[in-house]
């Protein structure tokens, strides 16, 4: 097999011209998805039989849920690829996942808290999905805390990704802790292997805000990586070459 | 694959492996306790002990709802798959409270079968439809609240 391309991805110098040029493109079409999606969702698509209006708040909070796993799996991948292939390119990418991965994690527990007090009546408890969703967003910051805490930046690389991959067992957690345990959280509407307990009026403007959500994540990622990159090779010399032009 | 690449490999396999195999020794040593609710089931087995402060689940048998002389006296039956249970209360119901939708509620039990709340949530099932599709599916005989009691 031709690994040429894995090895590709690992030059800092070609993801970062790559990143470059493809970046206006998908932040173009995360705007596409977004905008449509949010029309779709707030406007066109009907209001739920018993939550009434409220129930949009799913088009903002079940994407930003989703994509706060996604991110956290991505950044724990490319953390085990830096400590196996010894890998600049993929510890970059794993650092950048932490600040984008914490913001979708906050906004997933933002919005399901403004949810639950109509809908529970409560704005918070600790069932094992909420706790467990509120323990990523830990794993999160103390990713970026251990990171930033080491002084030597190979070490730095090292510890944050052992900690991103150990952090990984919380994922399964998160997303079967509805069905493990007895909970105030609802069991998946979505993620199952039946048939989704969403209507397919509402079905389709969630899906396109999970696509344009997981967009959004490599428009941020895309920038993220590319000022960790200038930043960790600054005494290269194609960086100096870019920074003079 | 070069060995020592390998061997690396194997490291962080036998890492995740590790953490796993803790987590789930955790989770079985968390055990119930990680339950945020006794089910009607786990009251009528005993589980919980009447005195202590706990909370209860489970979905609202329809026409049992019954407002006392006090204007916020109700009180209500709960059940699960096998088993039901009285509950007590006497202050605000949530705006989503209704016949056959889940509660959780927070209180002390009395004996098995009567249950003294002190605050009520209503916990919501994860089907979401327009209203006109629930009217269609109730029109062919399949009332939506009350047939997702069987999943409790």
């Amino acid at each position: 097999m031709n690994w040429s391309w894995f090895f590709k991805l690992g030059s800092p110098k070609w993801f970062y011209q790559m990143a470059g040029r493809w970046q206006p493109w998908i932040w173009a079409l995360t705007f596409i998805g977004l905008a449509t999606g949010c029309v779709w969702g707030l406007a066109i698509a009907p209001a739920d039989y018993y939550q009434g209006d409220l129930q949009r708040i799913m088009y903002i909070h079940v994407p930003a849920a989703y994509l706060s796993m996604f991110v956290y799996v991505v950044m724990a991948v490319a953390g085990a690829i830096g400590i196996i292939w010894r890998m600049k390119m993929a510890y970059y990418v794993s650092m950048s996942c932490s600040p984008i991965g914490a913001a979708f994690t906050f906004l997933a527990l933002v919005t399901g808290s403004l949810w639950g007090k109509p809908t529970w009546g409560t704005y918070w408890v600790f069932d094992a999905r909420l706790t467990s969703e509120l323990i990523l967003l830990f794993l999160y910051l103390g990713h970026m805390a251990l990171f930033n805490a080491i002084e030597d930046r190979k070490n730095a690389d090292r510890a944050a990704a052992v900690l991103a991959i150990v952090g990984i067992v919380n994922i399964p957690i998160i997303h079967f802790s509805v069905e493990w345990w007895n909970s105030l959280h609802q069991p998946a509407s979505l993620s199952k292997l039946e048939k989704p307990s969403i209507d397919q009026s509402m079905l389709w403007p969630l899906l396109i805000m999970i696509v344009s959500f997981k967009l959004l994540f490599v428009s941020l990622l895309f920038p993220y990586v590319r000022n960790h990159t200038l930043w960790r090779e600054k005494d290269s010399q194609w960086v100096q070459q870019e920074v003079e032009q | 694959m070069k060995p020592q690449r390998k061997k690396r490999l194997i490291a962080v396999l036998a890492t995740v492996m590790g953490v796993s195999i803790a987590a789930v020794l955790l989770m079985y040593a968390v055990g119930e306790n990680a339950n945020y609710f006794y089910s009607p089931s786990d009251i009528y087995a005993g589980k919980a002990q009447p005195g202590k402060t706990i909370k209860v689940g489970g979905l609202v048998v329809p026409g049992t709802v019954k407002r006392g002389e006090n204007l916020l006296d109700v009180e209500f039956v709960i059940k699960d798959k096998s088993h039901q249970l009285t509950v007590l209360f006497s202050d605000v119901l949530p705006d989503l409270f209704k016949e056959g939708q889940g509660i959780v509620a927070t209180g002390k039990l009395i004996d098995n079968e009567r249950f003294v709340a002190t605050s009520v949530l209503a916990k919501h099932d994860e089907n979401y439809m327009p209203p006109e599709v629930k009217r269609a599916l109730e029109q062919s005989g399949h009332p939506v609240k009350t047939d997702t009691a069987t999943e409790y």
